[in-house]
């Protein structure tokens, strides 16, 4: 983007600030490790803005601070929401750096179970205090019913934070969204593939539904 | 019910402690003071077994806790597994204003995660494997 259009951008969401009622809701991405959050908040991000958040990888806890990308204007039927998007690392109780030594150096291993712990921690954190709702993404090809999704939805139930259930890797043969919604009657549950960009306009439709 | 201070009791000997922990015995403790006793145990390799469970929030605190204890070699975090609680209504809006009383009940395992694997579980059932180290 040039100088001069993104000047003219960023004075046009400061006047757009000042005229809504408030600030935008910071909308917290949550799940298990390897869920595909980062891969979500990067496909919105790349969507509504043009850039990216992070990086995404195979290996679990690839996030391990919380990112936030700020005023994503996301166009929904005449009407425009804006969100910041918080991409937070995965939520687990437990971190084994032998997990890692395949893929990579003992030390590094050790660094990344290290800085994962600091990172479950900081999620947490964002939970309690920062964010005004959730996506919580799971990977529909794995059992929804783990100790972590009980918990963390009730975490977000018990602060009253709206929340929608993103059943993510439809794409894959073992793909399940029966099976989440299933888990978790009380909550809206949305199918997509954040890799393939499947059912995306579903996905935006309710992010401006619940959240704008 | 044996305190923590027992855990050097089974220090030597063969077997795996439980501690079963009443919810009379957890009422009045602050949520720093019963995070910590479960977190004792649980690095002593003792199972932790709470009669009435956790709130979310002091769920949410000992996940904090828990990582910030991890360390290479030692210490690999917690495993914990609880009943579901008695399905749909009980998390309402108004049940919660009501006070979470009811429907923080719920029987909670927590075992350190390298000593304890969930075989089984289904609404009625938690069946795990301890092994001692
Ligand atoms: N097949 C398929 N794979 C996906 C999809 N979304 C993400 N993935 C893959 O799943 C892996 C994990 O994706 P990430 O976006 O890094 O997952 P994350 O939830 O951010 O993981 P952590 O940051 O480690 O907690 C990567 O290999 C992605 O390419 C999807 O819709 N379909
Ligand atoms: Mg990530």
């Amino acid at each position: 983007m040039g100088l001069f259009t993104e000047l003219k951008d960023s004075i046009s969401r400061v006047t757009d600030r000042l005229f809504s009622e408030q600030e935008p809701k910071r909308i917290g991405i949550y799940g298990p490790p390897n869920a595909g959050k980062t891969t979500l908040a990067n496909r919105i991000a790349r969507d509504w803005t043009g850039d990216a958040i992070g990086a995404e990888s195979h290996i679990p806890h690839e996030t391990r601070r919380a990112r936030r990308k700020e005023d994503v204007q996301i166009e929904r039927n005449g009407k425009s929401v804006t969100i910041d998007i918080v991409d937070t690392p995965g939520v687990t109780t437990k971190v084994d750096y032998e997990e890692f030594t395949d893929e990579m150096e003992h030390d590094d291993a050790i660094r990344r179970s290290r800085e994962a712990t600091e990172g479950v921690a900081e999620a947490m954190h964002w939970l309690r205090e920062d964010v005004d709702g959730v996506i919580y993404v799971l990977d529909s090809a794995e059992d929804p019913i783990t100790q972590v999704n009980t918990m963390l939805i009730g975490i977000i139930e018990s602060r009253d934070l709206p929340v929608l259930i993103f059943a993510n890797k439809i794409d894959l043969d073992d793909s399940s969204v029966k099976r989440i919604e299933d888990a978790f009657p009380q909550h809206k549950t949305i199918p997509l593939s954040a890799k393939e960009g499947d059912n995306m306009d579903e996905v935006y439709d309710n992010i401006a539904e619940y959240f704008g | 019910m044996p305190k923590a201070t027992n855990a050097d009791d089974s220090d030597g000997s063969d077997g795996v402690q439980i501690d079963l922990i009443s919810g009379e015995r957890m009422e009045n403790m602050a949520t720093m003071e019963k995070i910590r006793m479960i977190l004792d145990g649980v690095h002593d390799g003792n199972i932790v077994i709470l009669e009435e469970g956790l709130s979310p929030d002091e769920e949410s605190r000992l996940i904090e806790v828990t990582m910030s204890e991890i360390s290479p070699d030692e210490f690999n975090g917690i495993e914990i597994e609880t009943y579901p609680k008695s399905k749909a209504n009980d998390s309402s809006l108004l049940g919660r204003i009501m006070g979470n009383d009811e429907s923080t009940a719920k029987l909670t395992v927590i075992g350190p995660a390298n000593q304890i694997e969930t075989l089984h579980k289904d609404e009625t059932l938690i069946s795990a494997l301890v092994s001692r180290d």
